[in-house]
């Protein structure tokens, strides 16, 4: 039995006057790959920043003490209004020369990439080499929880693909526990271990083959949504 | 000679500050809150120049006045935030004209670092000084709060903390500020040099010091510009500034 690294109670979110995520409890283990599966404005942002302690709420959010958490944000739009080599980027994390920079890279193996050096300014990164600096630059000073908010739109084609591939690889590596928030129905398959579906009110949660039904999706989505098989790859 | 050489340093110090803060608020979005700041003070200036002290000690409590003030709005209203900085900066300048004698609106309005004397300057130094390594301090968490207040949070930094400080740059150099380019040019004295760097830099070491380097380099030449032309200090070194604005603007083309 896997040990837990973090209990939520009843917990309640309201932002202004209104409830954003009433009365929701679950568990994660360690090594769970956990989904907040929702459509855009279920409050699966939001729950992802109660976890990180940033938002005010009631209930109780228990994590384990030994647990040192890494966050990696849907996307960082203000970046691009000051002038930012990936050099700077690390440098906000306290990462001080290239040296380092490109050992932090390298480790989540992007070594045959070194032409991201030669880009300048981080605003010019596509979205998804960007997201793929997001997971590296969280995961700097060896966090064992990762919590990742996946962009709605905007991963350039291929992205997604190779996000997913890479938070795998890392989770193996490092031994990771992930919490991760989407809105795509494949990646809680092919991915993750435990779902929780959320639309303000939480929805089901459990192993995702035994609580995603046309019942359940249909609560999340509405009604049009039609149920499919996934078939295994 | 020696007058001029306390204007020409006083002046560097101030611009080169300002240029090096001006970086930050520029990534904020900020640059023009110099400027209603700059003009809330006129109060304080006119007193200063009726009584016979230092500008910028005039200046200062109406800077922090202003802060608190649209912070305290801020907090009390929905308003945006610039409604509430025009609310504020025009009863500044209201005031301000309600007293202050007319043959001394220049001074107020456009500065004269021209009758700097010894203390004055060895004390703006020193606070330049003070600032120019507070700002290098805070300047990559502040960066960071740019970017995201949230990822900020999630690295454990004190994000209110990091603001005070900077709202606290700001003042400072809001009160120093009006010593060279008066009440109505501070907003200039930030935003111009800030944006000359950002023309020409790809990373944040260019950037943060690009904007210290043209705000000295600005400073330096209106003054000497004001010597030789004997035109006010204060416009000339805004329009050197914007002089070399436009020069970046044709080699932003230019770069890849």
């Amino acid at each position: 039995m896997a040990e837990i690294i973090l209990k939520v109670e009843n917990l309640n979110v309201k932002l202004g006057k209104e409830e954003i995520i009433k009365d929701l409890s679950f568990e994660v283990k360690k090594g769970d790959i956990l989904t907040i599966l929702g459509p855009n404005g279920a409050g699966k942002t939001v729950l992802l920043k109660t976890l990180l302690g940033i938002l005010p709420y009631q209930g109780e959010i228990k994590w384990r003490k030994e647990v040192k958490i890494g966050y990696v944000p849907q996307r960082l739009p203000f970046i691009k209004d000051s002038p930012m080599s990936i050099e700077d980027f690390f440098r906000l994390k306290g990462i001080s020369t290239k040296e380092e920079t490109k050992k932090a890279l390298n480790s989540v193996g992007f070594e045959e990439n070194s032409a991201f050096f030669q880009k300048g300014e981080i605003g010019n990164l596509s979205s998804g080499q960007f997201q793929r600096i997001l997971v590296v630059w969280a995961l700097i000073g060896n966090p064992n929880v990762l919590l990742f908010d996946e962009p709605t739109t905007g991963i350039d084609i291929g992205g997604e693909e190779t996000i997913y591939g890479l938070l795998a690889k890392l989770k193996k590596e490092r031994d990771l526990t992930i919490l991760l928030v989407t809105h795509d129905l494949s990646v809680v398959y092919k991915f993750s271990n435990y779902v929780i579906c959320l639309n303000k009110c939480p929805i089901c949660q459990g192993f995702p083959k035994e609580v995603l039904n046309t019942e359940t999706l249909q609560k999340i989505y509405g009604e049009e949504v039609k149920f499919y098989e996934h078939h295994k790859h | 000679m020696e007058q001029f050489l306390l204007s020409l340093i006083a002046g560097i110090f101030i611009g080169g500050v300002a240029g090096y803060l001006g970086t930050l608020m520029l990534s904020r979005k900020m640059s023009l809150v110099a400027g209603p700041l700059g003009h809330l003070t006129l109060p304080g200036i006119a007193l200063a120049l009726l009584y016979g002290f230092d500008v910028s000690l005039g200046a200062f409590p109406f800077v922090i006045l202003g802060i608190l003030l649209i912070w305290l709005f801020e907090i009390r209203t929905k308003l945006p935030i610039e409604a509430l900085t025009a609310i504020v900066f025009a009863s500044g300048v209201a005031i301000a004209f309600l007293f202050l004698p007319i043959e001394k609106a220049e001074t107020a309005l456009v500065g004269d670092i021209s009758k700097i004397g010894f203390l004055d300057t060895l004390i703006t130094c020193i606070l330049s000084i003070f600032l120019f390594l507070l700002i290098k301090k805070i300047y990559f968490k502040i960066t960071l709060i740019n970017i995201s207040e949230d990822l900020a949070k999630t690295e454990g930094i004190n994000v209110k903390k990091y603001n005070l400080l900077y709202l606290f740059s700001i003042a400072i150099i809001v009160a120093l500020g009006v010593k060279i380019v008066g009440g109505l040019l501070t907003a200039a004295l930030v935003a111009i040099p800030a944006a000359t760097a950002r023309n020409l830099s790809r990373n944040l070491l260019q950037f943060s010091l690009g904007g210290a380097f043209w705000g000295v380099l600005s400073s330096f030449l209106g003054i000497l510009l004001f010597k030789i032309t004997g035109f006010p200090a204060g416009p000339l070194i805004i329009i050197v500034s914007t002089f070399f604005f436009l020069i970046s603007l044709i080699f932003k083309r230019i770069l890849p």
